[in-house]
């Protein structure tokens, strides 16, 4: 016996509202895996895309019908489906510690990938930056220059040059390949670095410029080419904590004094101030960082050994800057900053000076931020040991991931953003997943504190550092 | 030792002999000579003394000297790099080292065993025992005087029953008993009327404790889920320690203010 299922009319938009065909008739108990192939057929697209599908913003998990029994909504009339494309590529999340890389004479500061995944670059207290070879996992040379802690560690997009800065207020340049440091010493600044941003690959494909963040409130952009300092951004009264240049050719800067700037690269004038915070704001998060950082690679291309970038400058440039234009979308780049008010604030800084809205919840300072890689979702990790996840768009509180039992230093997402890895003071790293909400994976090992975590841009390990002086590898 | 300013006077008014200076220079440079003259012909238990005291003035000034010389010659120890390496935004915050962070804690431990805790009145008049407790004479001729009977008021809890009365060597009087009290928030500035879950401790004896006798400074458990106070684990709290500031006796009623 056949029951009589209701039938009701569904128009299909994507995320910016844009209708997809015209409205259709769909049994009730529809499920998304049927809506998705009635998608791709729609779009026309080559290779199937999985699609998460929502309602109202509730999101279609088992089947039509029940979404809308739980919404109350009316069979009657059209109903909006919202769909959204997901990575094409899965990353697998990581379970098992690979190796325990011992080197280091004193905690790990920063660990960060290069822009492909081939290389991977520690920075630390003993004053050394090491390079890591990742397919023996062994050690591949020692960096040695510096004169105090290395502070922060910043891959040019191209993956071809490493910056990092000192608590000596110094910043050196290393060529992963040759094993020496490129150009001079660039000193300037005078007190402890405290972040390194590159320029984007789309809008200079020879990765010229750097900024530089300090203790001392300035900001200084350096030609890394010339080797000397380009511009000095001065504006701020308290130490500047971070610095992130956007795609458009802005840069935010956030400081102890509680407020953030924006500024134009070209020519160093200020053009905004946010204020809104009530104390020191700690870190910055674009929504194009993860698209920023990688360049011209494009992780669902990935391959089991890691290959550098080829083509000339321009194809890379042409490349870097599709994949940059795909992810901002149609509007300006958004902005999250975490501060020590336990809040965080989410603005559209190319537009206006009010935010978009306040992320309040947390218990205790935040101290890292970051937009998912598709921006759809934003992490942020906080001192009361606690992970939450919000809405990229609109700042709306979506979920809390709690286990840790200590701070939450860092968070890092997973190429394909279903993933989250967080590393904390009690010495364990979690996997979590983030479509479920929950704990995927506990990952402990390490002896003391984990100060840094980085996943690979192509999704296959996870590093990670901290007070006990060796650096973590971390597969499936 | 001159007593009086006689000396200086005679100073302001006429000034110094013309070679005063030159001589009080002599002087003193020969007193080197007259002192190591002086130790070496000492003898007896006279020597023994001062060469000790000698002794012990020759290293303050080997260490002195030794000071200044390290000072003199300041050397680059800034190779060494300091240890206690953290990232950047670890930086401007103290860190308070772990080895503080768990000695803290046994210290509170071991407060909370002592049951020393910070509270608004510290120091008590200690109440004796005549005070407190009436004798209540017995017997037959009146001369038996070993029951007590509590003169301050007292809490004594649901489910009590009182001994057999030819037993019960301290009597509560009903009058005296009370269940609720006045309980003041410091902070808030907020007064409720709470129920008294039980007497923590009396400063005044501990006999005093067991027997639920609330003097003032005594402190009380109450019962705050009225307030609503939730922990960070979201655990409702039920019973937090107030400490009594007036004189129930005198009163009529019980004051207390809440302990945080």
């Amino acid at each position: 016996m056949s029951v009589d299922v209701e039938r009701v009319l569904i128009q299909l938009q994507d995320e910016t509202g844009e209708v997809l065909g015209s409205p259709f008739d769909v049994p009730l108990d529809i499920s998304p895996e049927k809506l998705q192939l009635v998608c791709n057929a729609l779009l026309q697209k080559e290779e199937p895309v999985p699609y998460l599908f929502f309602v109202k913003d509730a999101e279609v998990v088992s089947s039509l019908g029940s979404c809308v029994q739980e919404l109350g909504l009316e069979t009657e009339q059209v109903l909006p489906v919202v769909y959204q494309p997901q990575a094409v590529f899965r990353v697998r999340a990581v379970a098992r510690c690979t190796s325990s890389l011992e080197g280091h004479t004193e905690a790990v500061t920063s660990v960060a990938f290069s822009p492909t995944g081939k290389y991977l670059a520690s920075g630390s207290g003993d004053t050394t930056v090491r390079f890591w070879d990742l397919s023996t996992e062994t050690p591949h040379h020692t960096a040695r220059g510096h004169t105090h802690w290395v502070l922060s560690i910043a891959w040019s997009p191209d993956g071809k040059k490493l910056a990092s800065g000192c608590k000596n207020s110094q910043i050196f340049l290393w060529d992963p390949i040759t094993r020496s440091q490129i150009g001079k010493t660039l000193m300037g600044h005078m007190k402890w670095i405290t972040w390194l941003c590159w320029e984007p690959l789309h809008l200079n494909p020879e990765c010229r410029y750097l900024a530089s963040t300090s203790k001392d409130c300035s900001i200084r952009i350096w030609d890394t080419v010339l080797g000397r300092c380009d511009k000095i951004l001065t504006g701020h009264t308290q130490s500047v904590t971070c610095v992130k240049w956007g795609g458009d050719g802005l840069l935010y800067t956030s400081s102890q004094d509680r407020t953030v700037k924006v500024w134009r690269a070209k020519d160093g004038v200020q053009c905004r101030t946010l204020q809104g915070h009530a104390h020191w704001v700690n870190t910055l998060a674009l929504s194009t960082d993860y698209v920023l950082r990688t360049g011209a690679f494009e992780p669902a291309t990935a391959t089991i050994n890691p290959q550098d970038l080829t083509g000339s400058l321009e194809e890379i440039k042409e490349k870097a800057l599709k994949r940059y234009n795909s992810v901002r979308g149609e509007g300006h780049e958004r902005l999250v900053s975490g501060s020590d008010d336990f809040t965080m604030f989410l603005w559209n800084p190319a537009e206006e000076k009010k935010p978009v809205a306040r992320l309040t919840g947390h218990q205790a300072l935040v101290n890292e931020v970051l937009f998912s890689p598709d921006t759809r979702l934003i992490a942020s990790a906080s001192f009361d040991k606690s992970i939450k996840i919000w809405d990229g768009k609109t700042g709306k509180y979506l979920t809390s991931l709690r286990s840790h039992v200590g701070p939450v230093y860092q968070v890092a997402w997973s190429a394909d953003s279903r993933l989250l890895v967080s590393g904390s003071s009690d010495s364990t790293l979690k996997v979590w997943d983030i479509k479920k909400g929950k704990l995927n994976a506990d990952l402990p090992g390490h002896a003391d504190e984990i100060f840094a975590v980085d996943w690979s841009p192509d999704g296959q390990r996870v590093a990670s550092g901290g007070k006990d002086k060796c650096l973590r590898i971390w597969r499936k | 030792m001159p007593q009086n300013e006689h000396i200086e006077l005679h100073r302001k008014r006429h000034g110094y002999r013309l070679d005063h200076h030159e001589r009080k220079r002599k002087k003193e440079s020969r007193e080197v000579h007259e002192r190591s003259h002086k130790a070496r012909k000492m003898i007896g238990l006279k020597a023994k003394l001062y060469h000790k005291q000698r002794h012990a003035e020759k290293i303050q000034m080997k260490k002195t000297i030794k000071m200044h010389e390290q000072r003199k010659s300041k050397q680059k120890d800034d190779d060494k790099t300091p240890e206690g390496a953290v990232p950047a935004y670890l930086l401007d915050r103290e860190g308070q080292s772990r080895a503080k962070v768990l000695s803290n804690m046994i210290k509170q431990k071991r407060k909370e065993k002592a049951g020393k805790w910070e509270v608004p009145l510290p120091k008590v008049r200690a109440q004796g025992e005549t005070e407190v407790l009436k004798v209540i004479r017995t017997g037959k001729r009146q001369k038996k005087a070993w029951k007590r009977m509590v003169t301050k008021v007292c809490f004594v809890g649901d489910g009590f029953t009182r001994k057999p009365p030819k037993y019960e060597r301290f009597i509560r009087p009903m009058g005296l008993r009370f269940k609720k009290a006045h309980v003041t928030h410091p902070e808030l500035k907020a007064t409720f009327c709470l129920p008294i879950l039980g007497v923590k401790k009396n400063p005044s004896s501990s006999l005093y404790t067991t027997l639920g006798v609330i003097t003032k400074g005594t402190v009380i458990e109450v019962n705050v889920s009225e307030l609503g106070l939730v922990t960070q684990g979201g655990k409702v709290i039920w019973g937090k320690y107030a400490q009594v500031m007036n004189n129930p006796e005198n009163d009529g009623c019980i004051n207390a203010v809440l302990l945080v």
